[in-house]
């Protein structure tokens, strides 16, 4: 048995955090929030570190590495903020690399940017694959390819549409149903895309809608390709909270020992002890899933989608308390605007509602254990 | 990543899963009717064990063990929970009371208790938590007296001792001297249980069954050779001790048989419950806190197989490992109703069980004191026992007692 990092992967983490680094993505994180337009494309960024191929196997032009290879990556972008646009491009380049898509090579490079528009797979209870809707609590259908090759059908909240050359589309057949992945081309007839930015400058967002748009169907990409993809999105956001907790609980401890009240540091007092301890906990357990995660994905897929839906759902729990956790630990200065902390709790605060949301996980981790029994 | 046996890893594996499976059909039941007979039968099987070089794994060969390391005792506590047999008997013994021997005795005392123990011919207690020194251990007021011919009179209380009553010795932390601060006082014994002026009574729980003991030692005679690491080295012998016990802990949580997949299978019998979105939820976030504890399992285990010795961060997992099962308890016995709490449900036991066992081997809000201050490097609590003699703290905490 052997969970510790190989130099390799040590050597990928290390780089991410350094390449990250020459950017503030922090502080240009709270100013975005006015002023969107400061908000720099971490995308040369990506390309220059090898990010967009990462998942793409080397005869299609790309590193081939592992989903856990991806997680590190992913875990430096969340400790910064920063937004490298992999959630969406990344399930999207398995699917395409999966699919055999004639420009995959591109796509690896990065000169495509690749974009997953996600459709959540059935459960025990639901059996239709379904989308996140504009609004409100009740999925939608997934979009419908008809038997022309067009496709219909609207998803919401998709992570990274606005910039994409190409979405990878979970669709299902007008016939049959089945599930399907469509490569569509960004700005073709009947694609529509609306910016959907919310409360976190950093996330880029979008609606999509196909209006009887031409699809190129990945026939090579099969149900389980499609649902693996599902579940490997979970497992990268899970990833990038991480990396924001880690931050938060730095950041806190650090204030901590150097905030004194009553002639004591706070970090003595067993309250803040206690919290900051607390979050030390849902780290562990985060992290723990997600090496759960990264194993499944390579040697136990029958258990990748409890994997990593138990990483989303720890990971997403984690960065809830972090990051109010860091609000608190640094008192009234902690929920102005001047502070980090109301960044992570943004970052919080939407990421958990994005790809089914935390509630959805939780949900799926109790479904797949109970359709074990 | 690799979760696989090395190639000698899984040798090793097949050789004990052999072993068991020729000899599972000379293992008594995991539970008895009669305790008496019951542990008799648990006893012998820890001899049989023993002897197929199955207990005290990584004991050093020159003491009867396998001089082998933590990832073959995991193996072989893994195929004895696969081969549906029960383990040892003495646990306690064998994983942390012989290897503080073994790291602090007399070559005499490792001559005399090491063999017997292994075998389950003397079964060991551990007698060191006090009705006043839990979480703060370091406070026992046991007293040990020294006497001209170099013996020693002990009295005082234990409690929380397992397995205190049929017990042949136990492993006891006493003062003996209290003029010097709380740590320094202290002096590790051997005590047998069956001496004059030693008292064993069950301490009965929640559940009503008496699985702990409460100990008293009433002007206790004990020999000069008694002493286990030396007179006032009581502190650091009982570090030893405690870091087995985390270990011990850590590499056999999956043993407490708190696990996901137990729950959901039974909250999945029932068919309504099964599709209640609010179950569901509830059952989902907590066996993600258990998966988590299964790989944060497998994280200590690739640890130890570098040579890193599982700090005080291990201690979350057993935060976590309460807190879950707690809420697995609530939420199947909000599902299954009333019964779940009956004496004969399969529930029952451990709803009663778990409030306790957020204590045990210290509270977690000390627990989570000290991963703070030892893992997170956050400054300490002010305390007002160091540089004191433990006499004069002793007069302080009365006299504030009773004035407050």
């Amino acid at each position: 048995m052997n969970l510790e990092l190989t130099d390799e992967q040590s050597f990928l983490r290390d780089a991410a955090r350094d390449a990250l680094s020459r950017v503030k993505t922090i502080a240009l994180a709270r100013e975005a929030l006015e002023d969107p337009s400061v908000l720099p494309d971490l995308w040369p960024t990506a390309c220059e570190a090898g990010w967009p191929g990462l998942l793409v196997r080397e005869e299609s032009g790309g590193a081939g590495l592992s989903a856990f290879d991806a997680m590190l990556v992913m875990t430096e972008a969340g400790r910064v903020l920063a937004g490298v646009q992999l959630l969406g491009h990344l399930p999207a380049s398995e699917l395409l690399d999966d699919g055999g898509w004639d420009r995959i090579e591109a796509v690896a490079e990065g000169e495509l940017r690749a974009c997953f528009v996600a459709a959540r797979p059935p459960g025990d209870l639901d059996t239709r694959w379904t989308v996140e809707p504009p609004s409100g609590s009740v999925r939608l259908d997934a979009p419908v390819l008809a038997a022309d090759g067009t496709l219909n059908g609207s998803v919401a909240w998709v992570p990274d549409a606005p910039r994409a050359d190409v979405y990878v589309v979970v669709a299902v057949g007008a016939g049959d149903g089945a599930p399907v992945a469509v490569a569509v081309e960004a700005g073709a007839d009947g694609v529509l895309v609306e910016s959907a930015t919310r409360y976190d400058a950093t996330r880029s967002l979008g609606h999509v809608t196909f209006d009887g748009a031409l699809a190129g169907v990945l026939p090579a990409a099969g149900a389980e390709a499609i649902e693996r993809a599902w579940y490997l999105a979970q497992a990268l956001i899970a990833a990038e909270s991480l990396g924001a907790v880690e931050t938060a609980l730095t950041v806190s401890v650090a204030y901590a020992k150097e905030r004194f009240t009553f002639g004591r540091a706070i970090g003595s007092y067993q309250a803040v002890k206690h919290s900051l301890t607390e979050v030390l906990r849902l780290r562990e357990n985060t992290y723990a899933l997600l090496l759960y995660a990264g194993w499944a994905y390579e040697d136990g897929p029958r258990e990748f989608a409890l994997a990593a839906s138990a990483a989303r759902t720890a990971g997403g729990h984690a960065l809830d308390y972090a990051s109010r956790a860091m609000i608190s630990v640094h008192g009234g200065i902690g929920a102005t605007w001047e502070h980090d902390a109301p960044l992570f709790f943004r970052r919080a605060q939407l990421s958990r509602r994005l790809l089914g949301g935390i509630g959805d996980s939780a949900d799926r981790v109790a479904g797949e254990l109970m359709g074990a029994a | 990543m690799d979760l696989n046996d090395t190639p000698e890893q899984a040798q090793y594996r097949a050789k004990v899963r052999a072993w068991l499976e020729e000899h599972k059909h000379e293992a008594p039941p995991e539970q008895g009717q009669d305790e008496a007979t019951h542990v008799a039968a648990r006893r012998a099987w820890q001899g049989t064990l023993a002897a197929a070089g199955l207990a005290g794994v990584t004991w050093p060969a020159e003491l009867g063990g396998q001089g082998l390391g933590p990832v073959e005792h995991v193996i072989v506590s893994q195929e004895i929970g696969l081969t549906g047999v029960p383990g040892i008997l003495d646990v306690i013994g064998v994983g942390m009371l012989g290897p503080t021997i073994i790291a602090h005795g007399s070559d005499e005392q490792k001559n005399r208790f090491l063999g017997p123990m292994l075998h389950g011919d003397e079964i060991w207690c551990q007698l060191f938590s006090e009705p006043a020194a839990g979480s703060d251990l370091a406070a026992v007021q046991a007293r040990a007296v020294a006497q001209d011919d170099g013996g020693w009179l002990l009295s005082g209380q234990k409690v929380w001792t397992t397995n205190a009553h049929f017990a042949a010795y136990g492993l006891l932390l006493a003062r003996t001297d209290a003029d010097v601060p709380k740590h320094k006082g202290l002096t590790m014994f051997v005590v047998p249980m069956d001496a004059e002026g030693v008292t064993i009574r069950g301490l009965r729980q929640i559940s009503g069954e008496a699985e702990f003991n409460e100990v008293f030692f009433d002007d206790v005679r004990l020999e000069a050779d008694a002493v286990v690491g030396g007179v006032a080295n009581g502190w650091g012998t009982a570090l030893t001790t405690l870091m087995f016990e985390r270990l011990t802990i850590g590499l056999g949580s999956d043993g407490l048989g708190y696990k996901a997949e137990r729950y959901a299978a039974a909250i999945a019998t029932d068919e309504h419950a099964r599709r209640d979105p609010e179950v569901r939820r509830r059952l989902g976030e907590l066996c993600t806190e258990l998966l988590a504890v299964k790989f944060t399992g497998y994280r200590m285990l690739s640890a130890l197989q570098q040579g890193q010795i599982p700090g005080p961060e291990a201690g979350l997992a057993k935060i976590t490992t309460v807190r879950a099962a707690i809420e697995a308890g609530d939420l199947i016995a909000d599902v299954l109703g009333p019964d779940a709490l009956d004496a004969d449900s399969e529930w029952a036991y451990m709803i009663s069980f778990l409030p306790g066992l957020k204590s045990a081997g210290g509270t977690e809000e000390i627990l989570r004191n000290t991963i703070g201050e030892r893992v997170l490097g956050l400054p300490p609590e002010p305390r007002l026992d160091k540089g004191i003699a433990f006499s004069e703290l002793r007069a302080k905490e009365r006299a504030a007692a009773v004035t407050s």
